[in-house]
């Protein structure tokens, strides 16, 4: 934070003033450091070349003092860590609250917030598929359905699940996928982290990178998950609170609600702004897909996928201090996620209108500069470091999400499970604090594997694609169908995770036309997901099944992976009714598609 | 591994067993101690921006304030997480806070 940048820094008005020579100090990095670009046919650009902002001392303030808190959390609650079970699930003791917008707040990381607004840049209102239908249901089920059975049969993680349900050899190649997926999306994290510096503070990527990746360590290692889930909490508000002005301020520039609708009409036509307009097949829409890719594809296989396998995710539920905490945590999380699209998808949009070439071959911005962009245009020293301590607190939710649900799943299912079992508690606290340094190490690497891709969020998509999808398949398959025997499960999930691997390969190397990566990600999540029940469904009835006994709170139609578990007091009001909170999220979300569908 | 090894590492850990030291944990940094006192430095630092606003900055911001609003708001919500925790705080005797919750 001392980096000498802010008070010689200029100041510029215009879009047309923004000069396009390197910045002193930021070289240009070779393999695309500053080429993310959110589309298919957008001209790559550096970033750090065309945006600058302007940070003076309070902006510097703002932003150390957040910084301050977080590390004066992790160091207060390295006092309560007294046991592998505090480490890694806070000691299930946290309030429903509380992990409900830690849950939505672990999603609100790196690619969520400039990946969305540029999305809403490039496919304007089509976007909001990803918060409605690509979220809604699956948080919904994960807690009327899924949750009772991960609370009740005391996993620490999916893989652990597939252990109990199956046999060792799906529950280790479970954990090795599961480690490998997050530390490659740990370095996506890292990578946007280090780009969002670069840019904001003209650091080169490398350095960002290193300083994000060892701030991000110390954190976790001194305070564990606890000091996580009161960062991501923290960070919900301070990026709301930075978005909200930013989204305001762009509303008036461009002449409010009315005005943007007016502008981005002209520009992009009506269709635009609509969620299904030309999604019927054979016919033409931004996304380059029709209404059976969005809903098998998006809203099944890869939304159900990430939202119930997704450790990140379903940890942040496990840490509720009771089930029916536990249950409400993603139902909660279900309503600020369904208006994220307000204070994110709503800027892109107005960027579009601010910078109308923003992503074309003739623009010095990419769609994930949007919110940058619009910092730039419209914030004063003030606002403009919250909106900065925002961005860099969402980041670091996302990586430390990432981080810690790594070191959790390495520690129980890997190392406890397979290298070192029966080991004092001590022990595997001290495995999971070196398991977190290299992990993030090691994020730090695939950070630069992540710097090659030309796109982080079909790079990310691509991989849940890969990794969740597959696991959801055998997962549900598990779970509702207790004839499914242990090889079934462990090649359904081999093959289903290798299927789309061997697509989206084809894809890539152009033996399968499809129009965009979009496209091709959601065909992929399909093709992981039919691929995976092909395979298991013969050989289970092809092989012998766990007798019912050993079956007990692990399939569905047995009545103790139904329990509701105790009740504390006050759990009976009916707004905290499981079934209630659930429905109505369903209901209000296929609400929020009105205004985009008439 | 066998399933006995795959249980939580001794269910003596569980929060049954520690209350008294997780309401300590919990009365040291409720997180709503944490996010109200965080929005009252932010909403002076940048209220107080907003207060001494050069003409320069509020026409950056289209005309409006800014500075002054958002410090104004985020005074107001961070005063009322300190009202809600002086108003329901933490309960010494259970590991949660069941009876804070909003919803």
């Amino acid at each position: 934070m001392a980096l000498t940048t802010p008070h010689a820094c200029h100041k510029f008005r215009t879009l047309s003033e923004v000069p396009n020579k390197t910045l002193p100090g930021a070289r240009v990095h070779d393999a695309g450091t500053g080429e993310i670009s959110l589309g298919e046919g957008t001209t790559m650009h550096y970033l750090a070349d065309g945006l600058r902002l302007s940070m003076n001392w309070l902006d510097y303030l703002i932003l150390a003092t957040y910084f301050v808190v977080v590390l004066g959390i992790a160091l207060v609650a390295k006092r309560s860590v007294n046991s592998s079970l505090d480490f890694f699930l806070s000691g299930r003791s946290l309030p429903a609250w509380v992990t409900g917008l830690a849950f939505v707040s672990a999603n609100l990381g790196a690619t969520e917030i400039l990946g969305m607004a540029a999305n809403g840049a490039q496919y304007g209102a089509y976007t909001v598929h990803w918060y409605l239908i690509g979220a809604i249901p699956a948080m919904v089920f994960l807690g009327l359905v899924m949750m009772p059975f991960y609370y009740n049969s005391k996993v620490r993680s999916v893989p652990e699940f597939l252990l109990r349900r199956f046999s060792p050899s799906s529950h280790l190649l479970s954990s090795s996928l599961f480690a490998i997926a997050s530390v490659l999306i740990a370095g996506v994290n890292l990578f946007a982290l280090g780009i969002i510096l670069r840019t904001l503070l003209g650091w080169p990527l490398p350095v960002s990178i290193v300083v994000s990746g060892v701030f991000v360590l110390a954190y976790i290692v001194i305070g564990g998950l606890t000091s996580a889930i009161y960062n991501e909490v923290l960070q919900f508000f301070v990026i709301i609170a930075a978005l909200v002005p930013l989204t305001v301020l762009g509303l008036i520039r461009v002449g409010g609600f009315d005005g943007l609708i007016d502008k981005v009409v002209a520009s992009e036509g009506a269709q635009f702004l609509s969620a299904w307009g030309g999604t019927g097949f054979g016919e033409q829409n931004p996304l380059g897909t029709n209404w059976l890719g969005i809903t098998l594809g998006l809203g099944f296989a890869i939304s159900f996928g990430y939202w119930t396998t997704n450790f990140a995710e379903v940890q942040r539920s496990l840490s509720a201090k009771n089930l029916s905490a536990a249950r409400r945590t993603p139902l909660i999380a279900a309503f600020p996620k369904m208006f994220i699209p307000l204070i994110v998808v709503l800027p892109g949009l107005i960027a579009l209108v601010i910078a109308p070439s923003i992503g074309g071959p003739s623009s010095a911005y990419e769609y994930n500069q949007a919110i940058p962009l619009l910092m730039r245009e419209l914030l004063p020293n003030g606002v403009l470091g919250l909106a900065v301590t925002g961005l860099m607190a969402s980041f670091m939710a996302g990586m430390a999400a990432n981080v810690s649900s790594f070191n959790t799943v390495f520690t129980n299912d890997i190392w406890q499970a397979y290298v070192k079992p029966r080991m004092p508690d001590k022990h595997y606290v001290t495995v999971g604090r070196v398991i977190t340094v290299i992990g993030v190490v090691v994020g730090m690497g695939t950070a630069f594997i992540a710097a090659s891709f030309s796109n982080i969020m079909n790079y990310m998509q691509t991989l849940f694609s890969f990794f969740n999808v597959p696991l959801f398949a055998t997962f549900i398959l598990a779970l509702f169908w207790k004839r499914m025997t242990a090889k079934a499960g462990f090649w359904g999930l081999l093959l289903g995770t290798l299927a789309p691997v061997a697509f989206y390969a084809s894809y890539s190397t152009g033996y399968v036309p499809l129009s965009t990566d979009q496209a091709a990600n959601m065909t992929a999540a399909i093709i992981a997901f039919i691929v995976n029940v092909v395979v298991s469904v013969p050989i289970s009835l092809a092989t012998r099944p766990k007798a019912a006994s050993e079956l007990e709170g692990l399939v569905y139609t047995r009545a103790s992976a139904q329990d509701k578990g105790e009740h504390a007091p006050g759990d009976g009001a009916w707004y905290r009714r499981p079934a209630l909170l659930g429905w109505g999220a369903v209901a209000l979300a296929a609400l929020c598609y009105v205004p985009f569908t008439l | 591994m066998t399933d006995n090894d795959t249980a939580p590492p001794s269910p003596q850990h569980d929060a049954s067993t520690e209350p008294a030291h997780k309401s300590k944990f919990g009365q040291l940094f409720d997180i709503r101690a944490i996010i109200g006192g965080l929005f009252l430095v932010y909403g002076v630092l940048i209220g107080a921006a907003g207060v001494f606003a050069g003409p320069q900055a509020i026409h950056k911001a289209e005309g409006v304030n800014i500075n002054l609003w958002t410090g104004i708001a985020m005074l107001l919500v961070g005063a009322l997480f300190l009202m809600w925790l002086k108003l329901r705080p933490l309960s010494p005797q259970t590991s949660g806070g069941e009876e804070t919750e909003p919803m």
